[in-house]
């Protein structure tokens, strides 16, 4: 099996689509992630260098709100903070919104799944104040820009951004010897490490669980990571009074020891990026979550020697799958997850930025964020750091395919204006891959929306 | 006119012929206790619904609690009185089947951060600052249990239970998917399914589930228009979804399941606790009537679990509200309880006793009583409670919680 350009458009991009062709070959499918990014300039989302400075904002009107406490300006302060926070939260619906329309409106497909599945793969979300609506803008700059660049370049990105700083507990983290853990333990304050971003760096980043790491090299590189901090709106900040003195040794090799700064957890970093470990890891991860639960051996050695050769240039290893045949193979593929099923839906009923007008922010949680909740996926809020599961048999439970089904048979009505002939939309969603029993099922069907709802709930649909 | 999928069938079409048919296989329960664990999100105020108005300091602390009376708490023990929106429950205290823990809490300290404090409380395991364990100690318990089926636990509602999460199987549903399609489209779903196996197995079982938890699968009329559809999910965030979810469950637990899970959402109450916590009170009293009344003969083998994060600060905090503390409650309810006690070493409110001079010192793991709880249900043993169900537990007595 080689490139066929369905497959192209189904498995690695956005779906199809009544108003793009799918690409023609695998240059116009690579190409997809390598030109200039103009869905994210038709459908903008908030950089995090501008969102940071939502949170300083949100912190100075928490602390009124906490100052005016049993004060006649209490009530003014509430408010302004909850007013502050209510315009982020809509932003945040917003963007989920673009994120839609980027995969019906653009024709960037791959730039789109390869930012899903990095962003996956980096989980970071705010665990409270306004950094909750935060998830688009750390995905849009630290995760987008970087997914056909370097692998080591996108996890120095990730580590330092605040967003994962704060959702691994990095800035709880004090070097129990540093500046500052001295004089907290002085005053007879807790201060230590917290291990927590520098074991998922080893568990979930590079390495892999059953990488060759200890507890040890867990101690070492958390100590390593003291210094990194998050203070609003700058961002990151490297704290050298946090920094753990001395030199810490991960994996055999020694970092720091000199004045601490980030460029010791920068090298660190670009070692663990370069670990044959990491390597096998990623190969895997990606052959499972873009074409199947057990990929061909021979697909994930083809990736990770490619990652080998490149130092991890993901250009390179994305090529790599494309290029290699097994990712064409016409095996049922992996199911769609939530959110690439509801975007594709709608990308095959070619819906645009008008369908959202009138629709409250209330009413688009109804619509989309809380039955793709019921499907299994908070957007944007995975159980834990190892991110959504990736198989098959975690999305199609009985309750998983009844939110699918009930979302396809209404949702859509709601939102598109003039739905399309059944039959007619059988053959735009599903191309020649259409099996009978669909055609039969968007022919029988009693109404429009019902043919719709069962052609998008078909396994044929489902499944890339 | 609505039209049950059953009664669809029976109008001619051949159930012979239709896959849809299919029952979900009934297996024989590996134990016969049901357990039914509620957790309460958001940091439940202890000292407002299991109330020590004989503390000399509450008053000082909270105001005057009016203990008796119309709309006033229920006294429970000349110490104690519960919270007047559970005035429902009343007769199930009367009747020995629902007891209160007082100052307890997970091993969290000091954050205090929602998120944190449910991660820990539903991994059951010690607050080390890292990332808890990636299941849930209610999921490591039935990894205990030979012979396990998925339908032996459900996690149910919306959202994840990270308490069931893990490696033992467990079915989940929400009341709120319920199918709504027509009988055409039924037919036709199924048979678009027909040919892929993980397909047609969840609409099978799917069917099966959303027929059994009391509203019709499908009607005449085509399935509810799509509006009314978002109205129902828009419903369903706020209104009556919490006795669905318990109906559910009971009518699971009344067949091979014999552990459920869930939430009850709204205990976070900053500002306007009076009102917010009624809400919430009244919420949790509804969920345990649903339980009683649906679970029928089954309840007396029954035990309920409710616990929270963490508790609230013991000081009113100038709105009306209260914030995140340390120290709280824990229900227990049930058939199999020995109740109408409130349990726990009451710590004292006075300045010296409170932890960190603001919170309800707590004054035993939280963890131990669920875990004595599983013990004398299950009969799980209890090296493997304090090691890998509950890890660095220690059980301490028994409390003697259950009958």
């Amino acid at each position: 099996m080689t490139f066929d350009p369905i497959t192209a458009a189904i498995r690695f991009g956005s779906g199809l689509s009544p108003r793009f062709a799918p690409p023609s070959d695998l240059d116009a499918l690579l190409d997809q992630a390598r030109r200039p990014d103009r869905a994210a300039e038709a459908f903008p989302i908030q950089p995090f260098e501008e969102f940071v400075h939502r949170m300083a904002e949100y912190r100075t009107l928490v602390k009124r709100r906490r100052d005016t406490r049993g004060t006649a300006d209490f009530e003014a302060a509430r408010k302004a903070a909850n007013v502050y926070n209510k315009a982020a939260r809509q932003d945040a619906v917003r963007w989920m919104g673009h994120a839609i329309l980027r995969r019906t409106r653009a024709d960037d497909g791959l730039r789109e799944r390869l930012t899903g599945f990095w962003a996956d793969h980096f989980t970071a979300f705010g665990k409270g104040g306004i950094a909750r609506w935060g998830g688009s803008s750390y995905v849009e700059t630290s995760i987008r820009p970087h997914v056909m660049g370097r692998f080591d370049d996108m996890l120095v990105e990730v580590i330092r951004a605040p967003l994962m700083l704060m959702y691994l507990d990095q800035d709880r983290s004090i070097g129990p010897n540093s500046q500052r853990g001295l004089k907290l333990r002085e005053r007879g304050k807790p201060a230590g490490l917290n291990e927590n971003l520098a074991r998922e760096v080893l568990e979930l980043h590079t390495l892999g669980v059953d990488g060759p790491y200890t507890q040890a090299d867990v101690t070492q590189l958390a100590e390593l990571f003291t210094g990194m901090d998050v203070q609003p709106p700058n961002g990151f900040n490297f704290r050298r009074n946090l920094a753990e003195p001395g030199a810490e040794t991960v994996l055999g090799r020694t970092y720091g020891g000199g004045q601490a700064t980030f460029a010791d957890v920068e090298a660190a970093l670009r070692d663990l990026a370069a670990h044959p470990a990491t390597a096998a890891h990623i190969a895997r991860k990606m052959a499972v979550h873009f074409v199947s639960d057990t990929p061909d051996p021979g697909l994930v050695q083809h990736l990770e020697a490619r990652f080998l050769a490149t130092d991890g240039d993901l250009g390179q290893v994305t090529q790599a799958l494309l290029e290699h045949p097994a990712a064409w193979s016409r095996d049922a593929g992996n199911v769609k997850q939530p959110f690439d099923f509801v975007a594709s839906a709608f990308r095959a009923l070619d819906l645009g930025p008008e369908a959202f007008d009138g629709i409250n922010e209330r009413q688009a949680l109804a619509l989309l964020h809380v039955p793709m909740s019921h499907m299994g996926q908070t957007w944007q809020r995975p159980a834990g750091p190892d991110g959504f599961p990736e198989e098959d048999s975690a999305w199609i439970t009985p309750q998983g395919l009844a939110a699918r089904l009930r979302w396809a048979v209404s949702t859509p009505a709601i939102l598109i204006k003039d739905l399309p002939d059944p039959r007619d939309f059988v053959e735009t969603a599903l191309g020649p891959r259409a099996p009978d029993a669909v055609r039969f099922a968007a022919r029988a069907s009693e109404s429009v929306r019902e043919g719709i709802g069962l052609i998008l709930t078909s396994p044929a649909f489902q499944r890339t | 006119m609505t039209l049950s999928r059953r009664a669809f069938m029976a109008l001619g079409c051949s159930a012979a012929a239709s896959p849809l048919l299919t029952p979900v296989a009934l297996a024989s329960a590996p134990f016969d206790q049901r357990l039914v664990v509620i957790i309460l999100r958001g940091g439940m105020d202890g000292l407002g619904v299991v109330t020590p108005y004989g503390d000399p300091n509450l008053a000082t602390l909270r105001g005057p609690q009016r203990v008796g009376g119309r709309g006033g708490h229920l006294d429970l023990d000349g110490f104690y009185a519960m919270h007047p929106a559970m005035a429902p429950l009343w007769p199930m205290w009367k009747a020995g089947q629902l007891s209160f823990v007082q100052a307890v809490s997970t091993p969290y300290r000091d954050k205090r951060s929602h998120f944190d404090g449910q991660d820990i409380l539903e991994a059951g395991t010690q607050d080390e600052g890292g990332t808890p364990a990636r299941d849930g100690w209610l999921n490591r318990m039935l990894q205990t249990v030979p012979g396990l089926r998925a339908e032996t636990a459900y996690a149910i509602g919306q959202g994840e239970m990270y308490l069931l999460k893990g490696a033992a199987p467990v079915s989940n549903w929400s009341p709120e998917v319920d199918l709504s399609i027509s009988p055409q489209g039924l037919l036709l779903a199924d048979l678009i399914m027909h040919d892929d196996p993980m397909f047609r197995d969840a609409l099978a079982e799917a069917l099966e589930l959303a027929d059994g938890d009391g509203t019709a699968v499908s009607d005449m009329t085509g399935g509810e228009s799509p509006q009314g559809t978002m109205n129902a999910m828009q419903r369903a965030r706020g209104g009556k979804g919490h006795i669905k979810v318990a109906e559910f469950a009971a009518k699971r637990l009344r067949e091979d399941s014999r552990i459920a899970a869930f939430s009850i959402n709204g205990w976070d109450t900053h500002r306007g606790q009076t009102r917010g916590l009624e809400r919430a009170v009244g919420r949790l009293a509804d969920t345990l009537m649903t339980l009683r009344t649906t679970l029928k003969s089954e309840w007396k083998r029954t035990t309920v679990i409710a616990m929270t994060e963490f508790g609230r600060t013991v000081r009113s905090n100038g709105s009306d509200g209260t914030d995140h503390g340390t120290g709280g409650a824990m229900i227990l309810a049930g058939g199999a309880v020995k109740g109408g006690r409130v349990l726990g070493d009451w710590p004292g409110l006075s300045e010296a006793d409170l932890y960190a001079r603001r919170d309800l010192m707590p004054t035993r793991d939280v963890r131990a009583h669920a875990a004595w709880v599983i013990r004398g249900l299950f009969g799980t043993d209890r090296t493997a409670l304090e090691t890998s169900i509950f890890p660095g537990l220690d059980m301490g007595d028994d409390p003697g919680l259950l009958l």
